[in-house]
């Protein structure tokens, strides 16, 4: 899954889409997430890694990631 | 290295709610590393603030309305360089760029240089004339019609569905959803503007524009996209964004190249869900938010006025994305000499 070339995503979790204009703010945990993307970390891979950190139910878990990175494609900030 | 003095008048000085592009275009100028610009006004209204920003424009000057003819404007010209030698002068609206443009080599003789578009650029990308012009130069364009009475209204429903969009010859625009709707934009654009209104296919996506300056060779002296973020309710940007989109400095690159446009233009254009781009319409000037080229690092007032001087001027190869403009108000104070002086004698 890689990151679309046209976003811009600082350290403090704000995310620019340059080719459309639209920014977005994102929670410490969305950052971690973006940021496992953009090392190329699969989505598999990325929950196994938020389990091992965080004290959540693995449905919890497997759910918010699959939600958020299915937000992430429709906004064409990630694509497969 | 000395500032070349130069003397540069524009007009477009309504810095409204609705503002001309005289101001931004004049503090472009005034940044400019080799120019030291004496700035001249040429207002038409009394009231338009730049005439009272003395820290932009150093002399303002009323001038007749386009509708008076190039002979009156010339005159007024011809008394104006009696006591100011204008080097180049910019107009900024697209109402009175015909005249400017039919009076171009009158103003050459007076020592006053322009860099306008030529009479067929200005013609052929005319609202009423959008669907040929996307035609001949192989840019999607959305259906248009022009219309010159109100009950050619009730037959578009052959070509066109509600909603629709309702459009001046130079300005204003309100989307219509039904036929009575359109009869009433109708005659409130008809009524400012005259005719013919022009109905235009409503294509749904994003707007975006682009701000470009073409040397009349085929060249793209400079562009920059951007995305309105934050709209007047007359449809004008109080804050936008500069884009880094590549497909849209593309369209514009190639235009430019096969128009071989001169002088400033924005393109005002409809990407579609889809990723489709839909020129809506080509205004013949640089736009009111030209100062965010500026700020993203290309002057494209200061290269206008270079290619008006006959200046060699190297196309701009980058600019800042995500740069922002906003937009404010300010309550500039007048002292009622200044406005009795421009009143009574038409300068200030």
């Amino acid at each position: 899954m890689n990151i679309n070339k046209k976003i811009a995503i600082s350290e403090s979790g704000f995310l620019f889409d340059s080719l459309t204009g639209d920014s977005y703010s994102m929670n410490p945990i969305a950052v971690e997430i973006v940021s496992m993307l953009k090392k190329d970390m699969t989505p598999d891979e990325i929950k196994y890694a938020l389990l091992e950190k965080y004290e959540v139910s693995t449905s919890v878990m497997e759910k918010s990631v699959d939600e958020f990175i299915d937000t992430l494609k429709n906004l064409n900030i990630v694509s497969e | 290295m000395s500032r070349k003095k130069i003397t540069v008048a524009t007009t477009g000085l309504n810095n409204t709610d609705n503002p001309g592009p005289g101001i931004p275009v004049i503090r472009g100028i005034l940044e400019s590393k080799i120019f030291d610009a004496r700035i001249i006004g040429l207002a038409y209204e009394n009231l338009e603030p730049g005439i009272y920003m003395h820290d932009l424009v150093n002399k303002s000057y009323q001038i007749p309305y386009p509708t008076a003819g190039s002979d009156i404007l010339l005159k007024r010209l011809e008394y104006i360089t009696d006591t100011e030698k204008i080097d180049v002068l910019i107009p900024n609206y697209d109402a009175e760029l015909y005249t400017f443009m039919k009076s171009a080599d009158e103003l050459n003789k007076l020592g006053i240089k322009t860099f306008l578009p030529t009479l067929k650029q200005f013609e052929e990308r005319h609202k009423s004339n959008l669907p040929a012009f996307g035609k001949k130069y192989g840019i999607k364009v959305p259906h248009s019609r022009p219309i010159f009475n109100d009950r050619e209204i009730y037959t578009l429903t052959t070509d066109f569905q509600f909603p629709l969009l309702v459009k001046g010859k130079y300005y204003d625009a309100y989307v219509a959803h039904n036929p009575e709707q359109a009869k009433m934009y109708f005659h409130r654009i008809s009524g400012k503007w005259g005719l013919p209104i022009i109905i235009q296919e409503h294509i749904t996506g994003t707007e975006v524009n682009v701000v470009a300056l073409g040397d009349g060779n085929g060249n793209t002296i400079g562009a920059v996209p951007m995305r309105k973020q934050y709209v007047t309710d007359k449809g004008k940007a109080w804050a936008g964004i500069a884009l880094g989109d590549t497909n849209l400095l593309k369209i514009t690159s190639d235009l430019i190249k096969r128009t071989k446009w001169r002088g400033g233009m924005e393109l005002e254009m409809i990407k579609t869900k889809e990723n489709e781009y839909y020129l809506i319409e080509i205004n013949p000037r640089l736009p009111a938010w030209v100062y965010l080229a500026v700020g993203a690092g290309q002057n494209l007032p200061e290269a206008l006025v270079k290619l008006s001087l006959g200046m060699d001027v190297k196309p701009f190869d980058d600019y800042e994305v995500g740069k922002l403009f906003i937009r404010y108000s300010f309550d500039l104070i007048c002292d009622l000499e200044e406005f009795e002086k421009l009143s009574l004698n038409a300068e200030l």
